[in-house]
């Protein structure tokens, strides 16, 4: 699935190699003797492959409370480890102390996982991804410390200047920069110079001694100052207000199967929990997925197209290279209702016989990769997003979720609704509280009725978490009507 | 780097953030090392070596906070580290509530909570007790078909704190574990469930053949799962989840969000919160405790305290600034809860199967579904149906839902079945007449 490199954007990916070459390598004194010594020593007889994975990480966080900004906070790490791969056996060791002989130790410690067989000289060569996804340098530059502050009291400005009701605003901002280089035992040398933002606003909101919050937030892999020149502060202080004076009717949400239209952008959580889970390589090599081998059979109905899009501009789920070094690209999960593949990561997918798709992520250097998420939704199909509703006579309207779910095994998941409403004869009624929603992700796909015409993508704020590790993901969605899914409400 | 080392470098950047300008400074040091090893279907599967440190600077210019961390303790690097809070500070807003705990808080006496028990484990060791865990899972029972495997995991910690008081203090510690996850299919239907056990002292974890076996059974136990039609009825939380209970009313009685008015149990000291029968305490200086601490996050001595009193709720989990901004004093929580245990009623799991009669038992929840502003309550939720005091069959796919404030006044018994791997240390908690969505 993915592009092959365009020779056009070779020098981009060139500015990312020499940065992390820089700050990486030279810095602590390893230069092409210590890495290949390194890759020598995680080669072992039986080890079929490896590799070594080098990053720094730097990120500020601004909070405001109470109307001031208390505390600013800066985290900076780095760190390295080796991995070598036998089989299907990883050993791994890693240190957050760069030096020749620590990474030697490392290279050592993680190749002592195979015995037996042999390996020649690792001529390096640098590879890349195919295009520039997002903007190279620190992405807080060009915004000043004081405009930081500025853009947090905008948003405490904008959210108490909404509602009078308003008693408390918890604005929030963080920028981080993640410079990684992977060198593989296959002579790959490849480097990513990842910015991530993400803006944040938390509203409380008081009437007759009730209390209700409202959350929005946004971000993405690109430079603050147009991330804030595409998004108004105001627009999002809004949101969380407005959610906040909804749930301040909310009725109890009913307890039962209902029918349940889902509102674009966010709700696409149900596929990253009922489908995105199962389709990832490791769980299906094992067979412990509910989706293990059944490639080719109806998953959905044919009106639902998936994909995972690692590749998209500035997207928070997308990376240029994963953490393998392997180009990101586009991944079609399910093709009209019709399930095509799986995410994949080196180590699976070789074990699989297929080829990786760009979605071996880590956490960090301290962690191993497996197959991850990026960007996962659901392709726009033929009905309008109002027609979808009006078809409802009784039902469930979702428009914004908190978090969710999977037990990829029994293939049983959940999502939290934040914001939903009562649908009466096509029409939306009375918000409703928060409650969770479960179903089955082999079956849920099998019960869409109508997919909208209106795909949007969450506004970059999503994390996910695997094994212990969590990683930036996002996920999107049209507007689709599901006959049949449990709502746990109370009435 | 041993705990010397770590104070050294937490004392080196209290006395150059001093010099620097810092009113008030403190500084945290951590360096963990372990190893890690998984099995996967009789075959070891990973095998990972850890080593990290890091250290955390909070400075204060006056009443102007910055805070900066770094994973590199090269002195160089951690005097950047300060210069980089000290610039941050100058940013922050003037906050009448900021600052160190109060000096006459520290803690003076520091008890041997005995939580440093080394394990000297070589890989293949480890891999010979991982074997031996999923091999008495696999072999179970023949509706063991498949694995997410088994591991065992070692870590030590070394650790230092100080702050400008003059209050530096360092330690060590260690934590190992054993876990095993396997899969079970009958009629097509695949289902799994996991056990593990974990303690500071090798020597008292579970034995790996157990908690392999217990893996299996509680995997089998779940097989011919099906949904139930809606219902209200009484729910029994078993110790595994039970916790998560706990848990949500912790979070509601945490400083920041009592402060915030971001809690459902705003305003509610020296009232009854739970059923009179409820009895909450926390024990911070249990020998080998899992949440064990001399002293917390600032330095102030922790203590024993009853937090809830026949259901009557005593106290709140406060650190020095949500203390300040309540008008109240730190309850010596910056960082958490130490130790927490719920009562039991005395009632074993058998008894009260028996007093629930026909209910739902909950082994497993999934999502995060508990609103701390207004207690709304909705999970997923995975367990058995159980009829005449005993178990009918396996439940999945639906949800249990309430409010936490009408739950914890409904807590009907708490058992003497206290599951001991964690924190906070409580029997299955049988509440009254919950709402279960299902078909």
């Amino acid at each position: 699935m993915n592009k092959s490199p365009d020779p056009s954007t070779f020098e981009v990916q060139q500015q990312a190699l020499t940065l992390a070459r820089g700050n990486l390598l030279e810095s602590a004194d390893l230069g092409d003797p210590q890495l290949d010594r390194a890759l020598g020593a995680l080669m072992r007889p039986g080890v079929d492959w490896g590799d070594l994975y080098f990053s720094e990480y730097s990120g500020e966080s601004w909070v405001l409370e109470d109307g001031i900004v208390k505390t600013a906070s800066h985290d900076r790490g780095r760190g390295m480890s080796a991995r070598a791969i036998s089989g299907e056996k990883s050993g791994f060791a890693y240190s957050d102390d760069l030096d020749p002989s620590t990474l030697l130790r490392a290279a050592k410690t993680a190749g002592a996982i195979a015995r037996g067989g042999g390996r020649g000289r690792i001529e390096l060569r640098r590879e890349g991804a195919s295009r520039r996804l997002y903007a190279a340098g620190d992405p807080g530059d060009g915004y000043s410390d004081t405009s930081k502050v500025e853009l947090l009291h905008a948003l405490d400005r904008e959210a108490r200047a909404a509602d009078s009701r308003v008693r408390q605003v918890i604005a929030s901002l963080s920028i981080a920069r993640n410079l990684v280089l992977v060198c593989s035992s296959d002579g790959r040398l490849a480097a990513d110079d990842r910015p991530l933002v993400r803006l944040g606003v938390t509203v409380l909101l008081e009437q007759n001694g009730e209390v209700r919050h409202g959350v929005a937030g946004w971000g993405g892999r690109l430079p603050l100052a147009d991330l804030v020149a595409a998004d108004s502060a105001g627009e999002y202080a809004r949101e969380a207000v407005r959610q906040a004076v909804v749930n301040l009717d909310a009725q109890p949400a009913p307890a039962g199967e209902e029918i349940v239209v889902l509102g674009p952008g966010w709700p696409g959580v149900l596929l990253h929990e009922a489908v995105g889970h199962g389709l990832e390589g490791d769980f299906n090599r094992k067979g412990v997925s509910a989706f293990a081998g059944r490639i080719g059979e109806a998953v959905a109905t044919d009106q639902c197209t998936v994909v995972d899009d690692g590749s998209m501009p500035g997207r928070r789920g997308s990376l240029e290279i994963d953490d393998e070094g392997t180009p990101t690209g586009r991944t079609v999960l399910i093709e009209n209702g019709v399930l095509a593949g799986y995410m994949q990561d080196r180590l699976n997918a070789g074990l699989m016989g297929v080829r990786p798709t760009g979605n071996g992520r880590r956490e960090s250097y301290a962690h191993l990769p497996m197959p991850r998420m990026t960007n996962t939704f659901m392709m726009p199909g033929p009905h309008d997003p109002e027609e979808i509703v009006r078809s409802v006579k009784k039902g469930v309207y979702a428009k914004n979720f908190g978090g969710g779910q999977v037990d990829i095994t029994s293939g049983k998941f959940v999502f939290s609704a934040s914001e939903a409403y009562r649908i009466e004869d096509g029409r939306l009624g009375a918000p409703l509280r928060d409650a969770t929603l479960i179903g089955d992700g082999p079956t849920v796909l099998t019960r869409v009725a109508m997919v909208g015409s209106d795909l949007a993508l969450d506004p970059g704020v999503g994390v996910c978490g695997k094994d212990g590790q969590t990683v930036p993901v996002g996920v999107g969605m049209p507007t689709i009507r599901v006959d049949g899914i449990t709502v746990g409400g109370t009435a | 780097m041993s705990p010397n080392e770590l104070s050294e470098r937490v004392a080196d950047a209290l006395s150059y953030a001093r010099k620097r300008g810092a009113s008030q400074a403190e500084a945290s040091a951590s360096n963990n090392t372990g190893l890690t090893l998984r099995v996967r279907m009789r075959e070891v599967e990973t095998l990972e070596s850890h080593q990290d440190h890091s250290l955390g600077v909070t400075v204060y210019r006056g009443q102007r906070r910055g805070s900066a961390s770094t994973s590199d303790l090269s002195s160089g690097a951690v005097r950047e580290t300060v210069d980089k809070a000290l610039s941050l500070a100058r940013f922050a807003a003037e906050d009448e509530y900021a600052g160190l705990a109060d000096a006459d808080r520290m803690a003076t006496e520091f008890p041997d909570l005995d939580l440093h028990y080394p394990w000297d484990l070589e890989a293949e060791q480890a891999m010979d007790l991982a074997l031996e865990c999923e091999a008495a899972a696999l072999d179970a029972d023949p509706r063991i078909s498949n694995s997410e495997g088994a591991g065992v995991d070692t870590g030590e910690s070394a650790f230092a704190y100080g702050n400008s008081h003059g209050f530096l203090q360092s330690g060590r510690s260690s934590s190992h574990s054993l876990s095993c996850v396997v899969l079970g299919e009958q009629d097509g239907q695949m289902e799994r469930d996991y056990d593990f056990s974990v303690a500071r002292a090798p020597e008292e974890l579970t034995p790996v053949k157990e908690v392999g076996e217990s893996a299996a059974e509680r995997t089998i136990r779940r097989l011919g799962a099906r949904k139930i039609r809606s219902t209200r009825a009484p729910v029994l939380f078993a110790p595994r989840v039970a916790r998560s209970l706990v848990g949500h009313f912790c979070a509601a009685v945490s400083g920041r969000a009592l402060y915030n008015r971001a809690s459902f149990l705003l305003d509610s000291l020296d009232k009854p919160v739970f059923a009179d029968r409820v009895n909450l305490n926390e024990r911070p200086h249990i020998p080998r405790g899992l949440a064990s601490r001399a002293y917390d996050g600032e330095g102030v001595a922790t203590a024993d305290r009853d937090l809830v009193c026949g259901g009557i709720l005593k106290g709140y989990f406060l650190g020095s600034y949500s203390a300040r901004k309540l008008g109240m004093e730190t309850t010596g929580n910056a960082g958490g809860a130490h130790n927490l245990f719920l009562e039991s009623t005395g009632q074993s799991y058998e008894e009260l199967l028996a007093e629930m009669g026909e209910g739902l038992v909950v082994t497993e929840m999934m999502g995060q579904g508990a609103n701390t502003v207004t207690g709304d309550y909705s999970r997923g939720a995975a367990g058995y149906w159980v009829r005449d005091g005993a178990v009918e069959h396996a439940v999945h796919e639906i949800t249990v839902a309430g409010n936490l404030k009408e739950m914890f006044r409904n807590i009907a018994a708490i058992g003497s079945d206290v599951d001991r791997r964690g924190g906070i240390y409580t029997g299955s908690i049988l509440i009254e007449d919950l709402s279960i969505a299902g078909a």
